[in-house]
């Protein structure tokens, strides 16, 4: 059937911030759905509130709203743009929820606009469990035994049918938040509290456990004729008891015959049909008994997922377009397959020859309050993919692409001691994040795979697989480098050993390695990913490396560039990124040069390989980028994009004689060897909170004396602040010295000295090399101290001097001619009492680029780009602006709710995922809208909470009677509630946790508090306050950790939501 | 104990890698096939008879071999070609290695090689043939010099070779339930090289069958008054198969319902006065498309076939009801004066998709049909 004739606009939900649960993924199938549709004549309307995504792009759509993903805003947008219909099947659980209650508040009927892709009975029996498991027994497919709950006597009753272990799952939350496995009462009654207070529905799954047994996915996409496809089976290494987000997976799958696949086949393809997913992808999972092959069906998703970008990614099968395509009316057999050229349709079922390998990355480091332990709730950040002709290969790729230092599958000994039998035991039992490691080292230790096993339930297949690794390492390790043969090296390369880690186990370096290795011709080769395994000849540019066997490389003769990818997404290191080497690779192509993407990350835009002319899927290592150099000979490679990932492999490239464009590696190292940034601030004479560097404890406590507290310190040489922490006292110093992080010569860590109350602000500049333009200044509300990745800032500044944005201006433009600037730079400053410092310059893209991008309705990425290549800004006629009388907020997501141990303040260390944005005629609209965006609820009157610490005190006589003019009755710790007193205003008292009930926390769970204003020093009193915050967010409460904050909050009292205004990007930017 | 295995090309061209199974060499036709599963199924599908299959799945072995996933009781491949051999499979139902069974049908496989570059040939130069084989048999030379000294499938009828001896009965439906049916109607079936999918579904949807040699003259078939006849898959070129060919007209004459699949579908073809060709390397996978003319309907279907009717030569009384959406061949014809009808692809699946199983029932209600009559 062709496209429906009965629609000409289409309002796409977007997935709004990263959140762990639901990262960039949306982003890769929003941008294709945005696409297809748009190439189809419809009139395509967004919403989505982050701006570093490319689907929020003006490009992309016909209208784009940044604006918060949340029913009555989004009624708004439907008020405006009268949409014919809704795609809510590309947002991921946002949009699908969102579109759900547009449908139960009736605002789809009053506006006459219709669900496509999925309709609610769908949803609804896709997602609210007890309806699920009726479903399947009706199609006589067996779920797990369990039972709903909808209080704590109902969870009870149904965990005494069950017995233990039981895994308890709330309904409707991302990536299974606030679920968990219970081994006894004690566990099963604390996750069910939590799980009932998180679901929107109070509602409980509780399911027997099915520990141990095989985990699936099958990737389905239908059609309104009911043609139905698996594009890819996926089959995860850790079985069942992991969130398959958390889970290592393997597709396609490897340990079933062609009779069990077909089953779960079929059953997939009941599924879709019962549940009425009448068009688009579905992920369906299930669960085997590996004793006797017993299939149960866990769930379904009716909408494309994480595992579905994966999927596309693992076939070159794209979904998420085919998806929006049908959800239009068009048939499988009607599309083309794009990947051979239209020589097929894309009415088949991929068949792939190679192995692809995805393991997920975590970020527990940042949360040590947290447990590392992997259980049904989604944990995980990020994730890596890879391709081999075989799963050690795709598995030791995967490895190195992790960014954590790994050059395959590396052991955890310490000092040459493995880790203990007991640590082993436990740790492959109660599984956490290293797992997979502690299972080599098991091996390496001697431990017999019937052990292992029986204590990960890890297949066979997988074990003996890994085993094999760790045979040939240890013949390596006996191996002279001089007896190394080139059958022997071609055997193990095929095997997925980095040159890195085969020069480890020899005691050499990689480069001798790859210099032995390309004197006996064993070289890589590249493959493409084409969909069919060969059958077809095909023109897909999207390749992989592996080893043994011809190239299809194929290289052009055309002039090209390099654009390396960020990898993995990590807190610090994120979609902003992957943003810009999408512009990037776009601002190559339109100056006529073949662009070429290398990037590992499943989820992002950039892997797609409709992208880049090509597409390198491989480890953003030395090694690998070094191979596609030889091979593709490109005029340079842009790494300036990439965060640190590729800057990691400015040196190495540079000495490989590879062209880096853009600003020289010099400039990088001026801006990050603190002895030379300092030479540079004295050269330019600027100002920097006065710092030292120090080598071990004695010289850190001596140079703390001298620079007097309080002071931030970190380690050298980090990303999003890791390690960083704000000290008050020598004690606390000390502290952090012994516990938080390791001194040395090689180490050293940094001390600055910590301006209290100064304001934060990020300036993004770019350079041709002559002309030097500023992008945007941003003014961060929360003060300087917090990392910057972590508080909301304004663009334009809204409370800055036009003289202090003048000096900040000039010195911008002095540092990025002083280091010669080729492309992007960003510096923070701090501004105190009209003084301005400098606190960090990087010479390269930031974080903040998309959001000024989307601000200025210009890429600063791609102008970037451009000036790296030779065209200068005023070739292309770029001047930053900001369209008048608005403002743009930004504000950060927090992972807290995943993390209940984890004390919820902001600090100097970087937590935050994601990021929204808010717009507005003024500051204060703005800033409401971001953190409706956020997800976060300002009660707009009621009782406020007040509890400062001394330093913040005078910040009272201006904040009081604002707060109590808003409509707020004030309660304050004894300290607060005095000088309130004395300022001569109502207040009560309330006790403090540490002095006796009824106490705070008792009237934040008790829901007497609207908003918390809570600001603390010294780790002692944070360590006491910590129950305030974590109740607060626990019940949903407004909770402001700083007194800028507190101060941004009144601004938005000042905007009524009635009064919201929402204009599209493109209507703010003609 | 693996051992240095060779595969030559009649072209002269060899690949080396590490041999399983039996060390012996063998000769044949070779052929690629994209499944990603079922390999247990393929090499025991009497249509590979002289052929040698280079799988491009990664890794083959995994699951080992177990007991209810042969399609006949032997290996009728000639050889296998993996990339990844797996000698240490792991599935519940597993009772011996690839190897072991590839051992025990003296068959010979080569692993270690790379599928994908083989797959590229033959998709540009065409199915070759091939000799494989252990080099403590015979030499690389000798192995090139088997390979061309091969006669090729062209032109050989190998139905004769696979078919059974005895006529036998079938009565076992699909696994896992693997039910047992009664007679319900007489329902002979051809055996051209049979897979036993086949005789489990046409049990479960017409009651047992009778399976007989692929010579069974019409006159003795006659006899059992049969209410239908299964025309099976099997190996080779259907154009020597004269004998097949005479029966199925006396059959079509008689107008006694007709379900051909494979070789099946090119015999009732060939029998309706059409022709068939060889093709440059066939359909060998599990994802093939194929649509149904009359409701539009998609199916993915399981392929297995190197020679193919020629749509342009169907004469009048039998029209198209399948194509596939790969390359548009013919996939189904029926006739429009006669019940009957047939697939090119394997409406039996094992290994593959198993939804245009319905085709089955379509034979089904012909057969009832017919009975009343």
């Amino acid at each position: 059937m062709p496209k429906r004739k009965d629609i000409s606009s289409i309002l796409i939900i977007g997935a709004g911030p990263i959140i762990i649960g639901q990262a960039c993924e949306f982003d890769y199938s929003g941008a294709q759905a945005c696409k297809a549709l748009k190439e189809e004549g419809f009139r395509v309307i967004l919403v989505n509130s982050n701006p570093a995504t490319i689907m929020t792009d003006p490009l992309l759509a016909d209208a784009t709203y940044i604006e918060p993903i949340h029913w009555e805003s989004v009624e708004k947008i439907i008020e405006k743009e009268k949409p014919d219909a809704i795609l809510p099947t590309m947002g991921g659980q946002t949009a699908l929820n969102t579109a759900l209650t547009l449908d139960k508040k009736g605002v789809l009927k009053k506006h006459n606009v219709v669900l496509i892709g999925a309709n609610r009975t769908a949803i609804d029996k896709a997602e609210d469990r007890q309806l699920f498991d009726e479903t399947m027994q009706s199609i006589n497919l067996e779920t797990p035994v369990s039972g709903i709950a909808h209080s704590m006597s109902d969870a009870l009753e149904v965990q005494e049918k069950i017995g233990f272990p039981c895994i308890i799952r709330p309904s409707f939350t991302m990536g299974g938040t606030g679920g968990g496995i219970a081994y006894n009462i004690s566990e099963f009654k604390s996750i069910c509290e939590k799980g009932l207070e998180l679901s929107p529905t109070n509602e409980l799954l509780i399911d027997e456990s099915l520990i141990g047994w095989k985990e699936y996915e099958m990737e389905v996409v239908r059609d309104c004729e009911d043609n139905c496809i698996i594009v890819c089976s996926i089959e995860n290494l850790d079985p069942m008891g992991i969130h398959t987000g958390d889970s290592t997976t393997i597709a396609p799958a490897q340990t079933l015959t062609d009779k069990e696949y077909q089953i779960m086949r079929n059953a997939s393809f009941k599924i879709l049909r019962e549940i009425g997913v009448d068009t688009g992808g579905s992920n369906v999972q299930f669960a085997i008994n590996p004793d006797n092959g017993k299939m149960v069906v866990i769930e379904m998703n009716p909408r494309v997922s994480r595992s579905s970008a994966l999927a596309s990614k693992a076939t070159g099968f794209p979904i998420a377009k085919v998806a929006a395509l049908l959800s239009v009316g068009y048939t499988l057999d009607e599309l083309k397959n794009d990947i051979t050229g239209g020589l097929t349709p894309a009415s088949f079922e991929p068949s792939i020859d190679y192995i692809v390998t995805k393991i997920p990355k975590f970020a527990f480091e940042k949360f040590p309050q947290a447990s590392p332990k992997l259980t049904t709730q989604m944990k995980s950040v990020g994730e890596v993919m890879s391709i081999g002709s075989n799963f050690q290969e795709s598995f030791q790729k995967a490895l190195c692409s992790m960014e954590e230092g790994l050059n395959g599958l590396n052991s955890l000994q310490n000092n040459g001691s493995f880790p203990s039998d007991d640590e082993i035991k436990s740790e492959l039992t109660i599984p956490g994040p290293k797992r997979i490691f502690y299972v080599a080292d098991a091996m390496r230790k001697g431990w017999d795979l019937n052990k292992i096993y029986s204590l990960t339930k890890i297949d066979y297949w997988f074990l003996d697989q890994i085993k094999e690794l760790i045979d040939i390492e240890d013949e390596l390790k006996e191996t002279n480098i001089s007896n190394l043969s080139k059958e022997y090296l071609q055997n193990i390369k095929e095997k997925g050993f980095s040159d890195n880690r085969i020069a480890e186990l020899l005691n050499t370096n990689e480069s001798k390695i790859r210099q032995i290795r390309k004197k006996n011709n064993v070289m890589p080769i590249f493959r493409r990913v084409d969909t069919c395994a060969a059958e077809f000849a095909t023109s897909t540019c999207y390749m992989y490396s592996s080893y043994g066997g011809s190239c299809e490389s194929n290289p052009t003769k055309n002039k090209k560039i390099l654009v390396l990818g960020s990898g993995p997404n990590r807190i610090g290191q994120g979609i902003e990124f992957d943003y810009c080497c999408v512009h990037a690779s776009m601002a190559m192509q339109e100056e006529g040069y073949e662009s070429i993407m290398v990037n590992c990350n499943p989820e992002t835009v950039s892997t797609d390989y409709d992208v880049s002319n090509r597409l390198y899927f491989e480890p953003i290592t030395a090694e690998k980028i070094l191979d596609i150099i030889d091979i593709e000979k490109p005029e340079g490679v842009v790494i300036q994009f990439g965060g640190q990932t590729p800057l990691k492999l400015a040196d190495i490239l540079s000495e490989n004689g590879v062209n880096i464009l853009g600003t020289n590696v010099d400039a990088i190292d001026r801006s990050e060897d603190r002895e030379r940034f300092q030479e540079l601030v004295n050269k330019l004479n600027l100002k920097q909170p006065s710092n030292a560097t120090a080598k071990n404890v004695e010289e850190a406590l001596a140079k703390a004396d001298e620079i007097g507290f309080p002071i931030v310190v970190r380690p050298s040489y980090v990303l999003g602040g890791r390690a960083m922490q704000l000290v008050n006292n020598l004690k606390e110093l000390n502290q952090y010295l012994n516990e938080a992080v390791e001194v040395s010569n090689s180490k050293p860590i940094l001390l600055d000295s910590y301006l209290t109350d100064a304001i934060e602000v990020d300036v993004d500049v770019v350079s041709d090399g002559k002309n030097i333009e500023i992008g945007g200044i941003l003014q961060h509300i929360e003060q300087a101290g917090i990392h910057s990745g972590d508080s909301a800032c304004s663009l334009p500044p809204y409370s800055l001097s036009s003289k202090v944005q003048d000096i900040m201006k000039e010195q911008a433009i002095d540092i990025a001619k002083e280091l010669k600037v080729i492309g992007l730079m960003n510096i923070q400053y701090a501004v105190k009492d009209e003084n301005v410092f400098i606190i960090e310059v990087n010479p390269r893209a930031s974080r903040t680029v998309p959001f000024i991008s989307k601000a200025i309705g210009q890429s600063l990425a791609k102008v970037a780009s451009k000036a790296m290549i030779g065209k200068s800004l005023i070739q292309q006629k770029f001047s930053s602006k900001l369209p008048k009388d608005l403002s743009f907020v930004k504000e950060a997501v927090m992972p807290f709710d995943k993390f209940p141990l984890v004390d919820p303040i902001l600090g100097p260390e970087m937590k935050s995922t994601g990021e929204v944005m808010g717009i507005g005629p003024n500051f204060g609209e703005a800033y409401a809208k971001a953190q409706k965006g956020a997800n976060k609820i300002l009660r707009r009157s009621g009782v406020v909470f007040i509890s400062v610490k001394a330093s913040d005190k005078k910040y009272l006589d201006k904040f009081v009677p604002e707060i109590i003019n808003a409509g707020f009755e004030i309660v304050a710790t004894s300290g607060t509630s005095k000088y309130i007193q004395k300022l001569g205003f109502n207040v009560k008292t309330i006790n403090k946790v540490t002095e006796g009930r009824p106490h705070i926390v008792d009237s934040l769970l008790n829901n007497d508090i609207d908003l918390v204003i809570n600001t603390t020093e010294g780790s002692q009193s944070i360590e006491d306050s910590a129950s305030i915050r974590q109740s607060a967010l626990r019940n949903k409460i407004f909770c402001t950790t700083t007194m800028f904050g507190a101060f941004a909050i009144i601004d938005a009292f000042k905007s009524k939501e009635e009064n919201w205004t929402y204009s599209t990007l493109q209507e703010i930017n003609n | 104990m693996s051992f240095k295995a060779i595969l030559a090309f009649e072209d002269g061209s060899v690949f080396y890698g590490k041999g399983f199974g039996k060390e012996k060499y063998d000769v044949g036709e070779l052929v690629f096939n994209t499944s990603m599963t079922g390999y247990q199924e393929i090499v025991t599908d009497p249509s590979y008879k002289k052929q040698i299959i280079t799988f491009t799945h990664p890794h083959i072995g995994n699951t080992g071999v177990n007991n209810e996933d042969n399609e006949s009781k032997t290996i009728h491949a000639s050889g296998m070609v993996v990339k990844n051999f797996c000698d240490k499979p792991s599935n519940w139902r597993s009772k011996a290695t690839l190897g072991e069974f590839l051992k025990k049908n003296e068959v010979i496989g080569i692993a270690d090689v790379d599928t994908r570059e083989i797959t590229t040939i033959l998709r540009e130069k065409g199915a070759m043939n091939c000799c494989i084989a252990s080099l403590s048999v015979i030499s690389d030379k000798e192995a090139v010099a088997k390979a061309k000294a091969f006669e090729g499938l062209k032109g050989m009828d190998l139905a004769q070779v696979v078919s059974t001896d005895k006529e036998y009965k079938w009565n076992e439906g699909v696994w896992p339930e693997n039910g047992k049916f009664n007679d319900e109607y007489p329902v002979i079936a051809y055996d051209y090289g049979i897979k036993e999918n086949i005789l489990r579904l046409l049990s479960e949807h017409v009651g047992s069958v009778k399976v007989v040699n692929a010579k069974t003259p019409f006159e003795e078939i006659i006899k059992y008054n049969p209410k239908g006849i299964f025309l099976s898959n099997g190996p080779g070129d259907p154009e020597p198969c004269d004998y097949a060919i005479q029966n199925i007209k006396k059959f079509l004459e008689n107008k006694i319902p007709i379900f051909g699949i494979c070789l099946g579908h090119q015999l009732l073809a060939l029998a309706g006065g059409a022709n068939t060709y060889k093709m440059k390397f066939g359909h060998h996978g599990a994802n093939h498309p194929v649509q149904d003319m009359a409701s539009k309907d998609v199916f993915i279907t399981s392929q297995n076939h190197g020679f193919a009717v020629d749509e342009n030569t169907l004469p009048n009384n039998i029209k198209v009801t399948h194509v596939s959406l790969f390359d548009k061949s013919l996939q189904g014809i029926e006739f429009i004066d006669r019940p009957a009808f047939s697939f090119q692809g394997h409406p039996e699946a094992s290994p593959g998709p198993q939804e245009i199983k319905i085709l089955f029932e379509k034979f089904s209600s012909m057969v009832k049909e017919y009975a009343k009559t």
